[in-house]
């Protein structure tokens, strides 16, 4: 039998997965509750940026993004210890934070979860940049915040079989 | 219950830091704790010394941790060791592919100390 999701794309793309799956991230690995918020530009001029790309039934991006100072409460709060720059280690919280976000959001679809993989993540950190990806199928992009930490998370699909 | 020697197996030096919380959390006070960033680093620290209990991701470059996992029981390397996967990989497939690989627990990334607990307690116990 030939697996298809093109006639579930609403399933696939229903907002209230993501909600979900940040919801269980957050409360579970670091503890704290998130709520909704509008998705606007980081303030800071230093950003976090962290990928997982899907491949497989769909292929796309997971991206999780927030300012340096996010970076830092964020990976604190999941370490347990405290940082004052952003180093590797805080580049690795992120990148997990983002590879369980994916892992989550495909698992609340069981066609997604049994035949769609996950890259490695990726961390891009710097000033002044912009991440463009392509969705042709569907973008899904939210605003979050738990105490004065704000954050982004976008997932993109360009391709669902 | 004496000293566990356990080998955390994940790319990710956070995961490895936070399993490790959380099995102290879970009970386990005399716990030694081996870390390995890749599956080839895994195997070499088993040849060289013993372990209780293995721990691993599935997704990692290079070897991910079901070859891992193959290669530990085709070296015969810990045979008394129970493994236990903790992944972003959630579907039965998955499950089953690593209980056929050699895998007697699984724990599902994001987790809790709790879940740990349940899942490796017994696990150690019977070992």
């Amino acid at each position: 039998m030939t697996m298809s999701l093109r006639e579930s794309v609403e399933q696939v793309s229903d907002p209230e997965n993501l909600d979900a799956s940040v919801d269980e991230v957050f409360r579970l690995m670091l503890g704290v509750d998130c709520r909704r918020e509008a998705a606007e530009p980081v303030p800071e001029k230093e950003s976090v940026t962290a990928v997982v790309g899907f491949g497989g039934l769909l292929s796309g991006a997971c991206v999780f993004s927030c300012g340096s100072r996010a970076a830092l409460k964020i990976a604190a709060q999941l370490a347990g210890m405290e940082f004052n720059g952003i180093d590797g280690t805080v580049k690795d919280a992120m990148g997990e934070i983002c590879n369980m976000l994916a892992g989550a959001w495909k698992g609340k679809v069981p066609e997604l979860a049994a035949h769609c993989g996950l890259s490695v993540p990726a961390v891009i950190t710097g000033r002044d940049y912009e991440l463009h990806v392509q969705a042709p199928e569907f973008r899904l992009h939210h605003g979050y915040r738990f105490a004065d930490a704000s954050f982004a998370v976008t997932i993109v699909c360009d391709g669902l079989q | 219950m004496g000293e566990i020697r356990a080998l955390i197996v994940d790319d990710s030096s956070v995961m490895r830091k936070i399993v490790e919380r959380m099995l102290r959390q879970a009970g386990l006070a005399q716990l030694v704790v081996l870390e390995a960033g890749s599956g080839t680093e895994a195997l070499d620290l088993l040849r060289a010394a013993p372990v209780d209990l293995i721990l691993t991701d599935i997704n990692m470059p290079s070897m991910d941790g079901l070859e891992f996992l193959r290669q530990v029981r085709a070296q015969k390397l810990a045979p008394r060791a129970p493994v236990v996967m903790i992944t972003t990989e959630s579907s039965e497939e998955h499950v089953k592919e690593a209980i056929q690989a050699g895998a007697q627990g699984y724990i599902r990334k994001p987790f809790t100390a709790e879940q740990v607990k349940e899942r490796v307690l017994p696990l150690v116990m019977a070992a």
